[in-house]
């Protein structure tokens, strides 16, 4: 018996990285699936990749950023299984890079309208019918990048605050339906965002990207799908509001001192085993 | 197939509430469970509840506070199971209770011994273990109010802020022995340590518990064995450091201006021991 048995999910940005894996996740566990993306050629690939985890599942192609596209794969979802339980608002971009005064005011919007924009249609369009189911769960991709800064990327991290905050406040607004909204905050993951599919990029990120948290070893699109599972699932039935965060350790803190971050410790002798006294004592 | 197939836990506080939901939601999941406790009858029954749910279990009473309880706690967890995959440092109390001149030094000492010392304790003996296997998973139970003022005594608070904080730094320490660090922060979990202090029971704690937060039901043990499992588990395999929140919506905000006002039953002060003894 699958964990989503019965139910109909939407992923927007599921033809490839961690909307990809994570079709491919819900579908093993029973879902129905509507794939939304930009990418047609990705899209019907994912639709057959979920097909053959034993999953039913439908492409519809989609700009996030539009409301009419929003509207219309919330409607293709309800058309073509009759009810939608789940919404994963997972389609991202880099967005406008690079030192903050030469960002154009065009590419600041565009980057907010596909991260933040994107999530508040996919949420409020959604709402309503899952008023009609008696509940539904609304999942989001956040990222480390909202709880943290990271120089030059400053309209991605903006934006992805941005989604973190509105989770919060959209899930006391939805609770008593029901509806449960949270995000996930991942960390580095390896996804084609990163590696951009180039022959042998992504082997290389894999071995640089695995220092880079205290686990070490890259993020993996699954690692994103699993906890995705787990809020789409009845299983976080009284969990609303939160940003989970998925990241190997990677923004838990960092080792002062003579300490490095899940990496052997350097014998420079500054910090003594044992225990610190006063520091009157010699 | 079980999520847990093959895995050994050691679960403490696990003879009532989250820790024997825990205990009975991993047997499920095929793992094999020491019920710690220092209460015999509930670990006894928890052991039978594992059983029924197709899994091994066996109980040790156990101190978590004493540094060779725990010790022969996790013996017992290899010498009947051959090893060690999870340990869930669940085993709490309310401790002291009042305002902070109430406190007495005893107290504190006491409240900290169990929710801290005994966190420690649980993470020092079990890495070992987990390191021969290579790899494991460590999950403490803190609290919402371990994140904030106000949503407990002084010392409970002090207490599961730092177990919070303990988790992200072990985190940084074993994350190279694939060995997961997190804990878990309920809100108002209707268990045994809330329901048996209140008058009225555990009736009255469904309905109080159920205005707290924004899903309006009160918390269950099986809320927070659901988050145990997924931490227990290798979907969590890149998760460590984190706190997880697991409340009904209570952490992620409220109104700006005038909250609802609540019937608040009335907890008697002085030390809240652990959820099987009687006032």
């Amino acid at each position: 018996m699958g964990r989503l048995d019965g139910k109909a999910a939407i992923i927007t940005g599921a033809a490839s990285g961690i909307g990809r894996a994570t079709a491919v996740r819900f579908a093993g566990e029973g879902a129905a699936i509507v794939i939304a993306d930009l990418n047609a050629e990705g899209g019907e690939a994912s639709v057959r990749d979920c097909k053959e985890n034993g999953g039913r599942a439908v492409f519809q192609k989609t700009n996030v950023a539009l409301e009419e596209e929003i509207k219309a794969m919330v409607a293709r979802a309800v058309k073509e299984f009759g009810r939608l339980d789940i919404i994963y608002n997972n389609a991202g971009i880099g967005g406008a890079v690079g030192p903050l005064e030469q960002i154009t005011v065009e590419d600041w919007d565009r980057s907010q309208a596909v991260l933040l924009r994107g999530v508040f249609l996919g949420i409020k369009h959604s709402v309503p019918e899952m008023r009609k189911a008696g509940g539904g769960s609304i999942i989001s991709t956040a990222s480390i990048a909202g709880i943290r800064g990271f120089n030059g990327l400053h309209a991605y991290c903006a934006a992805k605050a941005g989604v973190v905050n509105l989770t919060r406040s959209a899930s006391l607004e939805f609770a008593k339906d029901r509806i449960r909204v949270n995000c996930i905050c991942p960390g580095g993951i390896n996804t084609p965002i990163l590696h951009r599919n180039m022959p042998g990029v992504k082997e290389a990120m894999e071995q640089w990207m695995a220092h880079g948290q205290p686990i070490q070893r890259a993020g993996h699109p699954e690692d994103i799908a699993n906890m995705a599972l787990f809020l789409a699932s009845d299983d976080s039935e009284w969990v609303t509001g939160q940003a989970m965060v998925v990241d190997g350790g990677l923004t838990v803190g960092s080792q002062f001192l003579d300490q490095t971050a899940g990496g052997e410790r350097p014998q420079t002798g500054i910090v003594p085993q044992g225990f610190m006294g006063p520091s009157f004592e010699k | 197939m079980g999520k847990l197939d093959g895995k050994v836990a050691v679960i403490t506080g696990a003879a009532s509430g989250i820790g024997r939901a825990s205990a009975i939601r991993f047997a499920g999941e095929g793992a094999a469970v020491v019920i710690a406790d220092l209460n015999s009858e509930g670990g006894e029954a928890a052991v039978r509840d594992c059983k029924e749910h197709g899994g091994r279990a066996v109980f040790q009473k156990t101190d978590v506070a004493s540094e060779p309880e725990v010790k022969g706690l996790v013996d017992r967890a290899v010498k009947e199971f051959g090893r060690l995959d999870v340990i869930f440092n669940n085993a709490g109390l309310g401790g002291a209770v009042g305002t902070i001149e109430e406190i007495t030094g005893d107290n504190w000492d006491r409240t900290l011994a169990i929710l801290l010392k005994s966190v420690f304790l649980g993470m020092k003996y079990s890495v070992p273990e987990m390191r021969k296997l290579g790899g494991g998973s460590i999950i403490s139970t803190a609290s919402v109010a371990g994140l904030a003022g106000g949503r407990g005594p002084h010392a409970y608070s002090a207490a599961k802020a730092a177990v919070v904080n303990l988790t992200r730094s072990v985190a940084l320490e074993v994350g190279k022995d694939r060995i997961r660090v997190n804990c878990i922060c309920p809100g108002g979990i209707n268990t045994p340590l809330i329901y048996n202090r209140l008058p009225g029971g555990r009736q009255v704690g469904e309905q109080f518990l159920a205005q707290l937060q924004a899903i309006p039901r009160a918390g269950h043990a099986e809320d927070i064995a659901a988050m145990a499992l997924f931490l227990a588990s290798d979907d969590s395999e890149w998760v460590t450091g984190q706190a997880m929140v697991v409340d009904g919506g209570l952490t992620a905000g409220g109104r700006l201006f005038g909250q609802d006002q609540q019937q608040r039953p009335t907890i008697p002060g002085g030390f809240a021991g652990p959820s099987f003894e009687k006032n």
